[in-house]
């Protein structure tokens, strides 16, 4: 099966980690599967999670912690 | 004092720069690049960019609204409510840089803020407080605590506020994983862990005093607001006066509500907020040493302008109203309207507003800094207008305001609007029985 992207459905600041001291919530090579958190999205003063949708692993990020981001902008790139 | 720095944005940065205007004072924004077209930039007799969006690189960057005061020329800082405006450092750096903060001392704002000293205050000055402790440290202290008061109780932040940093415990267990969590949100959130518990009142009315104090000795209370329907701890609309409390008991709550703010040798503008319990017996809670969202809903009804009191007073002047003028007159109501989706959970809904007509007509206040064309930015707070009506009746008042809401329109972004249609339909609101939990069930939360 092709790569699939994880996505945001909101616009705002993406964070890969719950707070500055956390780990990351995934890392290149991670599996993940559906429900799992992948990051954070600070959006109006409050945190959305951004759920992955489908199982996968996690190859590479397409966008830095506390980059801004668009809605329904492709964050991560899963491999199978 | 010629010239002020306003350190905020939105609706309340344009509120204070009309209030300097109309003083005859000079005005300064400050904005951050997300921020350029905003209408407050625009009003403002000068404006100075400080920083990228972010608002912890611009409006929470003191040392950065300092360097614009001074680039500026500006004798004077209002903070307007959130940001800076309770930090008592910053409040102290602006004194140190010879600029006059227009609010209380930083000394006063570190001590009201720290939550459990403003309850020790409150009790030294015989003002009633929910039962509960004062700051602790440990779980077993907690437990200890919360057997002797009783549970359910709340876990508050000795440094949290706005609502935030709350939780509750219904039994030792949860209350033992509550305190743990609480402490290290709070530590990261506040950068102070320390915490102190509360009994939770069911079914509690929260009601608040606005007060006004100059540096003459002088200090008056405007009566109160009622503002027990919120949504995860937030306002989402208030009302002055407060539709529960007969004559006896308004003037009670604010006489209370003054003992303690002249204990404290308040001055400027400030809120004391109280639980109304079930039995109608009151209690202090906290104190907000700044100006609030939902001043306008008091401004109505008593007919005194909140803010530029305010800058009266940090000008050295006396206040402008003396106790005996103050009279609630009729019924406001506030509803705030926010870029949020209540179809959705209330998601945040930031974009493009690309059709905005605002309502007017008797009775109507607008308070508001966007318009059509305006791109509302994912960084800051999800308010994006006030609209506050005022009428002879709170019966009249909600029937002045289902009217303005029906005349207001705006496009390109989701709104609160039909949750306050559905308020104003609601009978135990439109009995005004209703209390701080009372939209989150109506809500199904």
């Amino acid at each position: 099966m092709a790569n699939r992207a994880v996505k945001s459905p909101l616009p705002g600041t993406f964070y890969r980690r719950a707070n500055p001291q956390a780990d990351p919530f995934v890392s290149e090579g991670d599996r993940v599967e559906p429900g799992d958190v992948v990051g954070l999205v600070e959006i109006m003063k409050n945190f959305h999670e951004i759920t992955s949708e489908e199982a996968g692993t996690v190859e590479r990020f397409l966008v830095e912690n506390e980059d801004l981001i668009e809605a329904g902008q492709n964050l991560i790139v899963l491999s199978d | 004092m010629r010239k002020v720095l306003v350190a905020n944005r939105g609706e309340i940065a344009l509120r204070v720069i009309r209030a300097c205007r109309e003083l005859g004072l000079g005005s300064v924004a400050v904005y951050s690049t997300a921020d350029e077209q905003a209408l407050h930039v625009r009003v403002a007799d000068e404006a100075v960019c400080i920083g990228p969006p972010h608002a912890r690189e611009s409006y929470l960057d003191g040392g950065a609204v300092l360097r614009a005061a001074r680039e500026a020329g500006a004798d004077a800082v209002h903070p307007g409510y959130g940001f800076l405006a309770e930090n008592a450092r910053f409040a102290a750096a602006c004194r140190a840089a010879g600029l006059v903060f227009v609010g209380p001392a930083p000394e006063l704002i570190e001590e009201m803020g720290d939550k459990a000293k403003a309850r020790r205050r409150a009790r030294d000055a015989g003002v009633p407080t929910v039962p509960g402790t004062d700051e602790l440290a440990s779980v077993d202290e907690a437990l200890e605590s919360a057997a002797a008061i009783g549970y359910p109780v709340m876990v508050k932040a000795v440094a949290g506020g706005g609502g935030r940093g709350i939780r509750t415990a219904s039994e030792p267990d949860e209350l033992r994983s509550v305190v743990v969590d609480a402490a290290r949100e709070a530590e990261a959130a506040f950068g102070d862990g320390s915490f102190y518990l509360e009994r939770l009142l069911p079914d509690a009315r929260h009601v608040e005093v606005q007060v006004l104090g100059d540096e003459h000795g002088n200090m008056i209370h405007l009566y109160e607001r009622e503002c027990s329907l919120q949504r995860r701890r937030q306002k989402v609309l208030e009302e002055a006066p407060s539709p529960v409390l007969d004559s006896a008991a308004r003037e009670a709550i604010a006489a209370d509500a003054l003992r303690l703010a002249r204990a404290v040798g308040y001055t400027g503008a400030g809120t004391l907020e109280f639980l109304l319990d079930r039995a109608g017996s009151f209690h202090f809670i906290e104190m907000n040493t700044r100006i609030q969202v939902e001043h306008p809903v008091t401004e109505m009804v008593v007919g005194v302008d909140i803010v530029k009191e305010q800058l009266r007073v940090a000008a050295g002047e006396r206040l402008g109203v003396v106790q005996d003028e103050v009279a609630v007159r009729g019924a406001a109501i506030e509803f705030r309207i926010n870029a949020e989706d209540p179809e959705r959970r209330f998601l945040p809904s930031p974009g493009e507003i690309t059709a905005l007509e605002l309502p007017g007509g008797p009775g109507v206040r607008v308070d508001t800094a966007v318009f059509a064309g305006y791109r509302i930015p994912p960084f800051y707070d999800s308010l994006i207008a006030k609209l506050i009506v005022w009428d002879r009746t709170r019966e009249e008042a909600m029937a002045r305001g289902e009217r303005a809401l029906s005349e207001l329109r705006i496009e390109g972004v989701k709104t609160t609007v039909p949750l306050h249609l559905g308020l104003l339909s609601d009978g135990l609101f439109r009995a005004g029985d209703y209390h701080v939990d009372f939209l989150e069930s109506k809500l199904g939360h």
